[in-house]
């Protein structure tokens, strides 16, 4: 039974030889072009000259196109069209593409965007949340709001009322394979791609788009990526499309991929929010009445800022019962890049924001903060419902907590790092536990499909695909676990293939975490299916009943039948019977009204606690994290190796993005940081020097595949542990509260202290 | 130019090569092997490490800041070459699939390249080794599992037993001369050429600038500008010395100077970058200047025959400009030994720990006797347009006695020496405060007190 196996990726022995083929990889035809965009150098105006002269006559250089020059559609927006592939008239951010450049080579082509003539008459670009409140810059017209009972009584009512307000800056994906394609033009005016996306179908319809064609002319194709993060679910279609309207016109192959500073200055990046909040508890400490102002910078256009935004206010409640509430989100239209998709897609900011209430809460009653959370827990005995009225059941946090707490000795360790905080002038510890409830399923309800492929041939030997990418998550190997287990044979046997939109059609991007959970029930479907022949053709000869065939352990038995999986493949087409199906799965018990805010949008909640323990230098902000303790809910693991790679790598992904991960654009709207040098992901020696990472033993109360749990996204929110924790570390620095926004760099650690200390 | 190397272990003759064609676009583009991969193009990412050998060692290096003619004469291995003749996994690799130390891939051979180096050269300082490979996927914990479990296994003998230069030896070519008299003799007569050292800074001219660098000199085949001499009144330091070769020179007498040489950056930039480099594009966050400074250091400046001898602070001028004439360059800074080398301390302050470029770097040589200041040196970086010594706090300590109340009032005098710039690394104020801070952690340092967020523990 491959089921529940720790088993190594799939690709695994290709990554660490170097075999595994990325898009840039794949050799390419002779007379292959590459392609560059030539970039705006203004965050806002109107494009008065173009002259691309220079750009032309570079050495390399066979084309140069413009918006003008385009056949079809200008557009690479996912719904919108607000989008245009190459700026026409009017530039939005600075970095826009705003011509095309084709050359021989991808070097020729950098070199000779460098040389365009662009003159813009700049006018006043609208660059913080600050700028666009200013001039009522809303995405839909104006903010949206859901509420829940009477927030003004129950306010005027609270015992203690805190307010106050925490920045949340955005994330760069540092995907490490950039963004890339590669377009193979066809005869018949067919397109083929490679591409590295999680949304192969969006490239697919977007290029038909581009090209006038209908979606059976373009089929793409996606191996593997080299990282996405979010990154990829949209921010893939420039190239693609680029790349397919360069093969139309010229009728070669054309290749793009961004050089990496270019990469991070044109594509969009996780959200930065503003959380204004009022919060008013009771004696006990208990919420009775929370307002948030959620102020989002979704830049220039609106990529997937909408659902993000949904799902910022869907995780604003976290784990905890909050009565009255009114969540009030501000869509703000902005001069910079159109922040889009990053693991967790709004969750982490709003779960940042009542983290942030309760830590803030605890300070003013003198409690500890984690006595806090679980006396605001929701109850397991009888369900309540969160704020948007979807009842939270099957809610294990509060048993979880207290096993994490009691296992890593939460409350011996936050003593004895009082007293040695007592000790220590200069350098402070400080410890914090944070729970996580994520909502799991695509809150646009037709999303939540997804269709397979499964070929078993002649010789017992199996393909499988489906419309999951794999970005590194192990998506792949978890599905072949499940079609090995349908057919009770080994890992041996199951050959996964590249996602491709000629063989699974009309498919979801890989992303809400749903790829195991939806892909795998697929897979399932079709391997279920062929199973399904199979006995029904060999019950009959064993005077069994089809139900009573068995598929185990490389064998299928009925009755005095006895043979091996291969044998009965060949019996099988031997006798006519089919053995390629396709599966399809569209989630269950789901439903949204995101005007009202109002339904059941999650099939089910992954949960997860973190005990994160840093100390901090408050000569200089200069801060670590000392020890992580993880127990993460999975439900039945299809694959705890694959598992725990995704919690302890999504832990260090939060934490850097609420610690070293700073975005910089300066007064021009430039991005400051648009490379390694100055944005800094956590690099080794930032992981936890103590990381225990344990998997609360439970099934999933859902009948999902195998009652296991999607485990992509919920385990980046464990990092705002990381920031309780700094700020519980710069709290004991005097009596203030540290205010501590994200990321907590050194210099934000350093002036919060000061605060703190009140020498500032 | 003309170059010749072993790749993998096959000799490879290359010739009338670009100077400025980097090894990871020739083994890509040229080659046909795709293994190493282009991650940032700016060495900071590691996904292009390659494994280096020759007379000296084995290092590892980021391939996409290495230019061709860098190897001439040298052994360049890829993750293609690390597998045994039959195709055996190398200990690395093999540990790196049973400990899940891959997950997305992309930066997985140059992790892999990196610790097949770290094995060679006996490194079992994981993070040390390993500060330049970015992942983004794992949180590093299964790869540090991976690499713990490798280091403890022998060097594969095909790796081992792999000769460190072709046959031929290296290739002779006008600009890539072999003495330091024939480099002197070739800046005369170039004195616009570009000299190239580790190419860690001028192979960000070129990818990132689309730079057309012209001549290029390639000092890199001159053994006698590496060269680190110790006697007992000095330390000199050629040149071409690589900041991994000063780090482990200083291990023993100036540790704080090697401790921040191992934040300097990775391993990989610290084996390719320079002393000399670091010095003579005279930025304002070189790391080296300020320790350097501190320590009194002087500057030998090389023109043809002639040499001149400078305080290093006297190097530089202004933003951009240093004491530098046409034909001249940098041969060596000398350490004079004459002082108490255990007073100098070294603080590196960035946004991240490791492979990060310094918003403030404070170095401190204060010497006490009797409980008072009779001499300090101070000087920094980050915080003026070039490194710059900190003359007003230096007058606000000599004389006076060792005391948290004259630390307290020198830590005013430094915004006479510095008014730092607010860019994306930190703001002014926070710049000027911690150099002061700076100041006070090395007096409580002094004086016992645990000041090393680094070294608390759990």
């Amino acid at each position: 039974m491959s089921m529940g196996k720790p088993l190594p990726h799939d690709s695994a022995p290709l990554h660490v030889t170097g075999a595994a083929r990325y898009i840039d990889d794949i050799p390419v035809p002779a007379d292959c072009l590459h392609l560059a965009f030539g970039l705006s150098h203004e965050a806002r105006g109107v494009i008065t000259a173009l002259n691309l002269e220079a750009v032309r006559a570079a050495p390399g250089v066979v084309r140069v196109l413009t918006a003008a020059d385009l056949p079809g559609v200008n557009d690479i927006s996912t719904a919108a069209h607000d989008e245009p592939l190459l700026a026409a008239g009017e530039v939005h951010y600075h970095g826009q593409p705003i011509f095309l450049v084709l050359a021989t080579s991808h070097r020729a082509a950098r070199e000779a965007c460098a040389k365009a003539e662009i003159t813009i008459e700049a006018k006043p670009a609208l660059l913080t949340i600050d700028d666009a409140l200013g001039a009522r810059s809303y995405f839909e017209g104006g903010p949206l709001t859901w509420r829940r009972g009477e927030v003004a009584p129950a306010m005027a009512k609270a015992e203690t009322i805190v307010d106050g307000r925490i920045e949340i800056g955005g994330q760069e994906h540092f995907y490490l394979e950039g963004q890339v394609s590669l377009a193979l033009p066809q005869d018949n005016g067919d397109m083929a791609l490679y591409t590295s996306t999680q949304h192969p179908t969006e490239i697919q319809h977007k290029v038909a788009e581009a090209l006038g064609t209908p979606f059976h002319a373009v089929r793409v194709e996606t191996r593997r990526m080299g990282g996405g993060f979010g990154g990829k679910e949209s921010q893939g279609n420039a190239l693609a499309i680029a790349c397919a309207i360069a093969g139309h016109l010229t009728g070669k192959p054309c290749k793009m991929r961004y050089d990496r500073d270019d990469d991070m200055i044109i594509t969009g990046k996780r959200h930065d929010f503003r959380i204004a909040y009022k919060a008013g508890v009771d004696a006990k400490g208990k919420l009775v009445a929370v307002e948030f102002d959620q102020y989002v910078r979704c830049g220039w256009s609106q990529d997937l800022s909408l659902p993000v935004c949904d799902r910022a206010m869907l995780h604003a409640d976290n784990a905890y019962w909050i009565p009255n509430i009114r969540i009030t989100s501000h869509r703000l239209k902005t001069n910079t890049c159109s922040a889009t998709a990053f693991r967790g897609f709004g969750g982490p900011q709003g779960m940042v924001g009542i983290e942030r209430v309760l830590d803030h809460v605890a300070h003013r009653l003198k409690m500890d903060p984690l006595e806090l959370r679980q006396a605001n827990f929701y109850k397991k005995s009888k369900p309540q419902e969160t704020p948007y009225g979807q009842p939270v059941k099957g809610f294990i946090l509060p048993e979880m907590v207290k096993s994490l707490a009691e296992s890593a000795d939460y409350k011996g360790r936050r003593e004895a790092i009082a007293r040695w905080n007592e000790k220590n002038p200069v350098l402070k510890k400080g410890i914090a536990l944070t729970p996580v409830k994520f909502g799991i399923s695509f809150t646009l309800t037709h999303l939540n499909q997804a269709g397979a492929l499964v070929n078993l041939y002649a010789d017992g030997s199996v393909t499988i695909n489906h419309g999951g990418t794999e970005m590194g998550q192990g998506l792949n190997q978890k599905v072949a676990q499940v079609a090995a287990a349908g057919f009770g044979i080994g890992m041996e046997q199951v050959r996964i293939t590249a996602t491709d939109t000629g063989k699974v059609p009309n498919t979801s991007a890989t992303a809400a975490s749903s790829g195991s959970d939806l892909n795998g029930m697929a897979v399932k479907n079709a391997v279920d299916q062929i199973c399904d022949r199979i006995a029904r053709f060999l019950a009959p000869k064993a005077g069994v009943k089809a139900r009573d065939v068995v598929f185990a352990n490389g064998r299928v038995t009925a009755g005095d039948i006895d043979m091996t999986f291969p044998e009965a493949a060949k019996d099988a087409h031997e006798n006519r019977i089919s053995l390629s199906a396709t599966g399809f799965y569209a989630t269950p018990d789901i439903s949204w009204d995101r005007t009202a805010g109002k339904g059941h949008p999650f099939y089910y909640f992954a949960h997860g606690a973190a005990i994160t323990e840093v100390a901090v230098d408050t000569l200089t902000g200069e801060n670590r994290i000392l020890r992580v303790d993880i127990l993460h809910d999975v439900g039945q693991s299809l694959n705890p190796a694959v598992d725990v790679g995704q919690i302890e790598g999504g832990f260090v992904q939060g934490a850097g993005w609420l610690t070293t991960e700073e975005l910089v654009w300066d007064e021009k709207g430039v991005l400051r940081t648009h490379a390694p040098s100055t944005y800094k992901i956590p690099a080794c020696s930032d992981r936890p020097d103590v990381f225990n990472v344990a998997l609360w033993n439970g099934e999933n109360h859902v009948p999902t595949i195998y009652r296991s749990k999607a485990v992509g996204e919920p385990p980046l929110m464990l990092g705002i542990s990381a920031l309780m924790a700094l700020s519980d570390a710069v709290g004991a620095c005097g009596d203030g509260y540290p205010h501590l926004n994200a990321p907590a760099t050194p210099e934000r650690v350093y002036m919060a202290a000061k605060r703190v200390q009140g020498t500032r | 130019m003309d170059i010749a190397f072993l790749l993998n272990g096959e000799t490879v003759e290359l010739t009338g090569v670009s100077a400025t064609t980097t090894v990871l676009d020739w083994l890509r583009e040229e080659r046909g092997l795709t293994g190493t991969k282009e991650g940032c193009n700016e060495g900071d990412c590691g996904a292009c490490t390659v494994m280096v050998s020759d007379a000296s060692g084995t290092r590892p290096i980021n391939g996409c800041i290495l230019f061709l003619p860098q190897i001439n004469g040298k052994s360049l291995t890829t993750v293609e070459g690390l597998a045994g003749p039959d195709g055996e996994m190398h200990p690395v690799q093999q540990a790196m699939v049973d400990h899940h130390g891959s997950q997305c891939g992309f930066c997985t051979p140059g992790f892999v390249v990196s610790m097949a180096a770290g094995q060679i050269t006996g490194e079992t300082d994981h993070d040390r080794q390993l500060a330049g490979n970015l992942c983004r996927c794992t949180g590093y914990a299964p790869i540090v599992r991976a690499a713990v479990n490798a280091a403890r296994q022998p060097v594969p003998a095909w790796l081992r037993d792999r000769p460190a230069a072709p046959p031929m030896g290296a290739y002779v070519n006008d600009f890539q001369p072999t003495t330091i008299a024939a480099l002197a003799e070739l800046r005369r007569a170039h004195p616009d050429a570009t000299i190239v050292a580790g190419a860690t800074d001028v192979g960000l001219w070129v990818n990132k600038d689309m730079r057309d660098l012209g001549n290029v000199i390639f000092v890199n085949q001159i053994e006698e500008l590496r060269r680190i001499e110790v006697a007992p009144y000095m330390i000199r330091i050629g040149a071409a010395a690589s900041i991994e070769a000063l780090r482990l020179a200083t291990l023993r007498r100036y540790p704080s100077f090697a401790a921040m040489l191992d934040r300097f950056a990775s391993a990989q930039i610290r084996a390719a970058a320079t002393v000399g480099g670091n010095i003579a594009n005279g930025s304002p966050i070189g790391d080296t200047p300020p320790p350097l400074i501190a320590l009194g250091a002087m500057l030998q400046l090389r023109n043809g025959e002639d040499m001149r001898e400078i305080p290093l602070e006297d190097f530089f001028i202004d933003y951009g400009k240093q004491d530098i004439e046409p034909g001249e360059f940098v041969e060596a800074v000398v350490i004079p030994r004459d002082q108490e080398a255990d007073r100098l301390k070294v603080y590196k302050l960035s946004k991240r720990f490791d492979q990060d470029i310094s918003a403030v770097l404070g170095a401190f040589n204060i010497e006490v006797r009797d409980e008072k200041v009779i001499s300090a040196r101070i000087a920094f970086g980050g915080v003026a347009a070039t490194p710059k010594r900190a003359t007003a706090v230096e007058r606000a300590l000599v004389g006076r006695p060792w005391t948290e109340a004259t630390v307290r009032t020198a830590k005013w005098s430094f915004a006479e020496d510095f008014r730092p710039l607010t860019d994306m690394r930190a703001s002014s104020a926070y710049r000027l405060e911690t150099a002061a801070n700076m100041l006070d952690r090395y007096w409580r340092e002094d004086h016992g007190q645990a000041v090393d967020v680094r070294e608390v523990t759990p």
